[in-house]
């Protein structure tokens, strides 16, 4: 059950282009890899989504990259400060799986080290924009690394169980080869607890919330982010 | 009272955020399943969010057989949101409910943003729903009509028994490439920047027509809340801040009482109508506030469901305090509905403050 925790920071790193937010994990629990939390960002009125990049003892570490006024408020934070954090939550990866592989796109690589961890070191293949992005593959010691133009999905052997999360086109292209692969999707949230009905996306053929059912699904249940029909309307307004 | 603001809540996916409050409300049922709008449906803004999320819901069948009983195993009154594209939709839902056992109350959604209007007038609505069930009966208005007031003049005239004051209000935001964010175009804002529509027109609703008011909008924390109680509001809603704070409403509770120490009342429910002129600050001068007179607040009392509903509602401010609530429930004299605790017309300008 979602319960809100003012947590302090204990450190900020940065990697590559990307900054490692580290919290004082207190009671906080950090939940199974492919779980998110709810982080406040500073100065803005909603808090944003993360998935647990790392758990070292005491601490829980989220990956973030600062691409809007959330983000980079959450990127600015200090040892000392004190944010809200709502977590675990969602629905994480299966880890009864025989031959894993796991596959990360940019910032989309931040659930991948603690799933690594909980798989025992599985092997990995992370996919980058440039070189300074890449300086994140740190976090993941012993993965096969590509930089754009070489994509990810391009050498993909068949067989092994998928576990990925990325951009979305990149997650498009895995589901389309390898239906059972578990991707962890994204989607705008405003709670991350099933109360907004914000993050609604076609998964099964209809709009579900992407917090309650994921985020992370398996590739055949996320079409794709896409309006669906069926708009009710009253006899008197279809007339009108 | 504090509760939810419809469509804040899913009180099945999170049982413990919906038992903080005093009743949960829940997102609007129409007759057909609806599935919603397009994504995206949500887009934070400066000092708020702006949502379209058209009304998704199970539709009333669905809703009835495999949600509210459900809904009414979790111990907490359940109001039920009913919306509709035209009276005879709102009506037949409110019939539904009629016989329920442990529905507290239904808010009419009278205002969605998110979807084309019912053609209908509010008024027409409540009418229709007032025929169709004894169910304590909550109008819920927008801030955007030009003269709130005179609907919730309406509204009662046509048998609401109280008011939840205010919806959202239609926004657009902009993408980096000034293309709306949402998908719908445009969206209800939400959240603080709402605050001071939702003061006014609870105020000029309270002076129109003393009915019970929810008030909501914006309301972050208790000082909000009593700023709602003070323009007459007599239960408060929490929204957008939920989002955020899944334990707003055990914190909202415990800061109301602070806040009200620190604008010099004893407890939030003295603080209730003070920011209207006619209402004196209790206890300076010795005398009773007007609150006190006779039949001030309650013009539909005597209607069994709803005095059911309100003993299970109680004010915001939490049992043994309860004295105001009982002056509300006070039968009004005849004709003073549309009068007031103003004693003018009714007009939201009435308190020359």
């Amino acid at each position: 059950m979602p319960r809100a925790h003012r947590r302090r920071v204990v450190g900020a790193e940065r990697v590559g282009p990307y900054t490692l937010l580290r919290l004082d994990r207190g009671p906080l629990d950090p939940g199974a890899p492919g779980q998110f939390f709810m982080l406040e960002a500073p100065g803005r009125p909603l808090p944003r989504p993360f998935s647990l990049c790392l758990a070292p003892p005491g601490e829980l570490a989220f990956l973030i990259e600062p691409v809007g006024p959330g983000t980079e408020a959450l990127c600015a934070l200090e040892p000392g400060d004190e944010i809200r954090v709502v977590g675990p939550l969602g629905r994480g990866y299966r880890l009864d799986v025989a031959r894993p592989l796991l596959v990360g796109g940019g910032i989309g690589i931040a659930p991948l080290p603690w799933l690594s961890q909980a798989l025992g070191r599985p092997p990995a293949v992370l996919g980058f924009r440039t070189a300074a992005h890449a300086e994140a593959a740190a976090l993941l010691p012993g993965a096969e690394v590509v930089v754009d133009p070489v994509l990810v999905t391009d050498g993909i052997p068949s067989g092994l169980d998928l576990l990925a999360c990325g951009p979305e086109p990149m997650l498009r292209a895995l589901a389309a080869r390898w239906p059972e692969a578990q991707l962890a999707w994204e989607a705008p949230m405003a709670c991350g607890y099933g109360a907004c009905y914000g993050c609604a996306v076609r998964i099964d053929g209809e709009l579900k919330r992407l917090c309650v059912e994921g985020p992370v699904l398996s590739g055949h249940r996320l079409v794709c982010h896409v309006p669906g029909p069926g708009r009710e309307t009253c006899p008197k307004e279809a007339a009108a | 009272m504090l509760l939810n603001a419809s469509g804040c809540l899913d009180a099945l996916a999170a049982p413990d955020v919906a038992r903080q409050l005093d009743a949960f409300v829940t997102k609007t049922i129409t007759p057909l399943p609806r599935e919603g709008n397009a994504p995206p449906r949500i887009a934070e803004t400066a000092h708020g969010m702006l949502n379209a999320i058209g009304l998704a819901n199970p539709g009333r069948e669905r809703f009835l057989a495999e949600q509210l009983p459900r809904l009414l195993e979790l111990g907490v009154p359940v109001w039920v949101s009913v919306g509709g594209f035209c009276a005879a939709d709102y009506a037949e839902t409110c019939a539904a409910l009629d016989g329920v056992d442990g529905v507290a109350a239904v808010e009419l959604n009278l205002s969605c943003p998110n979807v084309d209007e019912a053609a209908d007038s509010a008024a027409e609505i409540v009418a229709a729903c007032r025929a169709a069930t004894r169910l304590s009966l909550y109008a819920k208005l927008s801030a955007a009509h030009p003269d709130v007031a005179a609907v919730a003049r309406a509204v009662a005239q046509a048998g609401a028994d109280g008011l939840s004051l205010v919806n959202t209000l239609r926004g657009i935001a902009l993408d980096r490439a000034l293309r709306p964010v949402l998908a719908r175009g445009s969206g209800g804002l939400s959240g603080p920047s709402l605050k001071p529509l939702a003061l006014s027109a609870v105020h000029a609703c309270y002076a129109a027509t003393g009915l019970p008011i929810v008030g909501m909008g914006g309301v972050q924390t208790g000082r909000d809340a009593l700023e709602l109680l003070a323009c007459g509001a007599r239960d408060v809603a929490l929204g957008t801040v939920l989002f955020a704070d899944p334990d707003a409403p055990r914190r909202v509770r415990a800061e109301l009482h602070d806040a009200a120490a620190e604008a010099g009342v004893a407890s939030p429910e003295d603080a209730f109508a003070l920011a209207h002129a006619s209402r004196k600050r209790p206890g300076k001068d010795g005398k009773r506030p007007s609150l006190n007179a006779p039949g001030a607040l309650v013009r539909s009392a005597g209607r069994g469901p709803l005095e059911d509903a309100s003993a299970r509602a109680r004010s915001l401010p939490r049992p043994a305090h309860g004295r105001a609530q009982a002056r509300e429930r006070r039968p009004r004299p005849a004709g003073a509905a549309e009068e007031g605790p103003q004693g003018g017309q009714g007009s939201d300008r009435a308190d020359p403050r």
